[in-house]
């Protein structure tokens, strides 16, 4: 939709956040994220906020350097998603969106992935992981403390 | 295409590069070089071959050769003993109907239509596409037909929608050509979401063309100049290649101003969406697009008459819209002779679970339970005998293995009061609780809840309590009554289907496997169920 005025139109907001946020290392959306979307949209704040608030993907508080989104829907279940979201919690230290005391990780449960194949699966920022196990995800976790 | 002696596929979709197929590619290539055959043999980048759970899963034609879990080293292998000198590595072989010499009968009784090109084409390539064919029928439609008369055909096919609702493409797209207010739009719903469904992703990553033709004939037929795909925001691969389709095709002319060198003019943009299952309910989509809250919206009015930023508005699901071209190519003569005389065409499923050969498959409307989950998902695993299916995901109907002669068509499914919904099929063996599988699904509905109406809001809430004290024997009173009624009274006023739907795994649930529930419920603990209330409390 091509607008007449210099704003883009609304269609691109969630776009724009999603880049936001991406180059943000705490993966959050700050407030000036925030009034920049607004100044961009010609929109109140509070109208940006308020779209914000409504997905899973956006989060307004600062969160881990990494994102780990463990698939929580029906298949990834019988698939013993139970057992990795065990495996988690104990590795990280943190229950469901808490973010571990080093800043690595934040732990979030998601709905399905659409990688049913091979469940249970996860999202660590853009990456997916399948085939989990609890020795899987010990190594998993391990690869992305040795890169920091 | 030039003249190659043999064909490599490389099924590339998120799983595959989870496993690798890139390093396998790169390899690959390097080895038909260094063995000199880089000139007779043609690697060929492509979506999934619909083959899951097998790691990169590479074909070699005409031999009809399918290998699976493909690492850097075995391609090497592959390249070296098949390639080279002509003998198939037996070892490496996938033990599946898939090895034999004709594609067509690659996967047993799947008539491919929408997934025709999946699998075998390079999606990044519009080439590839045309070569089969692809935009012959906007060629068709530009130069040989009115607008009115590519709704008439659409119609005629009677192809209905397949995001779940069923409702006929053709009298929607008659009611926004018709709809008094312009601009009009087309609105791809590429917002898949539902548990255990990945079709969309999968045309979209194997044969994005097909959506882009697609929409532009819908744009033609109803008078559209502006359409957008919205896509969930996890499928960062979908969304890339669909953007390099559009691309490819604004230079091809077959998208943008004067396409064709005719008067008319159509253009496509990508939206990613954010995370919110319930945007993949149209008006809730509509409301997100407007970079809003995907709240849905009160019906009437229909998107057809005010859709996006209040304007007319064709809201299709991806795979509505890939059966489009083939219907105007090919006539709703031929249309019709797939599938059942109300539901005309093929469906694509997703078949998961407790089952031999999980994937995704195509097969005509009408098609058996039966032959989905025993001739082409192969069976039970292990051995084990099937306890029940959950048809159509968590918004769908559990069915017992005495259903499994049920007909997959929107009729059919009605009349078990069960839905056909995204084509999820998860096959549970006899080693899984339906109580517990269940709880996963209140689980999934309490997440997805968007919190806009009472009744969703609460009643999802309550029944994940409910559930959870079932679960556990803490539940003092007639809980699955309760339970019942809560989901009726949901049912009755939510205000969009999330709420509505959440009555029939429940109900469907309680009639196929009531045994289970009345033992839940007198107590008896259940290993399954407690590790779960444990694991997600």
């Amino acid at each position: 939709m091509k607008s007449g005025n210099h704003h883009p139109p609304r269609d691109e907001l969630l776009a724009f956040l999603h880049e936001r946020q991406r180059s943000n290392p705490q993966n959050y959306l700050c407030p000036a994220d925030l009034v920049a979307a607004a100044e961009r949209f010609a929109l109140p704040v509070a109208a940006v906020r308020d779209a914000v608030t409504f997905y899973s993907m956006f989060s307004l508080k600062p969160r881990g350097r990494h994102v780990i989104r463990l698939c929580e829907s029906p298949n990834c279940h019988l698939a013993g998603a139970w057992s990795v979201l065990e495996e988690l919690r104990a590795q990280l230290g943190v229950g469901v969106g808490g973010t571990s005391p080093d800043g690595l990780f934040t732990l979030e449960l998601t709905s399905c992935l659409g990688v049913c194949g091979v469940a249970p699966a996860m999202m660590i920022d853009e990456e997916i992981y399948g085939n989990l196990n609890p020795p899987r995800v010990r190594e998993i976790l391990q690869a992305y403390k040795e890169e920091r | 295409m030039k003249p190659a002696r043999a064909h490599v596929l490389v099924g590339v979709d998120d799983e595959a590069r989870l496993a690798g197929a890139d390093q396998v590619l790169e390899q690959l290539r390097r080895a038909l070089d260094e063995l000199g055959l880089s000139q007779e043999v043609q690697v060929v980048e492509t979506g999934t071959l619909g083959i899951s759970g097998q790691g990169v899963v590479v074909a070699v034609y005409p031999d009809g050769v399918f290998y699976g879990r493909v690492t850097p080293e075995v391609v090497r292998r592959i390249a070296e003993e098949h390639l080279l000198k002509g003998r198939p590595v037996t070892a490496l072989r996938l033990p599946t109907a898939a090895p034999v010499a004709r594609p067509a009968e690659v996967f047993g009784r799947q008539v491919r239509v929408v997934l025709a090109n999946c699998g075998v084409i390079d999606p990044e390539n519009i080439e590839e596409y045309l070569a089969r064919g692809g935009y012959e029928a906007l060629e068709k439609a530009l130069t040989t037909m009115t607008p009115p008369q590519v709704v008439e055909e659409i119609g005629r096919a009677k192809l209905r929608g397949r995001g779940g609702a069923g409702f006929p493409t053709g009298l929607k797209w008659a009611a926004v050509r018709n709809a008094p207010g312009s601009p009009k739009y087309v609105v791809c719903n590429a917002d898949e979401g539902e548990p255990g469904t990945f079709k969309d992703r999968l045309i979209l990553e194997g044969d994005p063309h097909k959506l882009v033709e697609g929409m532009v004939l819908a744009g033609y037929a109803v008078g559209a100049r502006w359409g957008v795909v919205y896509i969930r925001g996890e499928y960062s691969l979908c969304i890339a290649r669909v953007e390099k389709a559009l691309e490819q095709a604004r230079r091809y002319s077959l998208l943008g101003t004067n396409i064709l060198g005719t008067e008319f003019s159509f253009d496509v943009e990508v939206r990613p969406g954010a995370g919110a299952y319930v945007c993949g309910e149209e008006t809730a989509l509509l409301e997100s697009l407007e970079g809003k809250r995907g709240w849905p919206r009160i019906r009437p009015p229909y998107p057809v008459t005010r859709g996006l930023w209040g304007k007319p508005t064709v809201v299709n699901n991806v795979e509505t819209l890939a059966n489009v071209p083939d219907i105007i190519r090919r006539g709703a003569d031929w249309y019709r002779t797939l599938g059942t005389p109300t539901s005309p065409g093929t469906k694509v499923y997703t078949i998961l679970g407790h089952v031999v050969f999980p994937g995704l498959v195509e097969v005509p409307m009408g098609t058996t339970l039966r032959t989905l989950v025993y001739e082409l998902g192969g069976g039970v695993r292990d051995g084990r005998s099937l306890k029940g299916v959950l048809v159509g995901g968590a918004a769908g109907a559990f069915l017992t293995p005495e259903e499994l002669d049920t007909r997959l068509d929107f009729d059919s499914l009605a009349e078990r009061a069960a839905v056909l919904g995204s084509g999820a099929v998860l096959v549970l063996d006899d080693t899984a609780c339906i109580v517990d599988v269940l709880y996963s699904v209140l689980r999934f509905f309490r997440h997805e809840s968007c919190g806009q109406c009472v009744p969703c809001r609460a009643g999802t809430e309550a029944l994940v309590r409910l559930a959870s004290q079932l679960m556990v024997g803490s539940s003092t009173g007639p809980i699955l009554d309760r339970m019942v009624e809560v989901a009726e009274v949901m049912r009755a006023t939510s205000l969009c289907p999330l709420g509505q739907s959440l009555l029939l795994p429940l109900k469907s649930a309680l009639a196929g496997f009531g045994k289970e529930f009345e033992a839940h419920e007198q107590g008896q603990p259940c290993p399954h169920c407690l590790r779960s209330v444990r694991a997600y409390a």
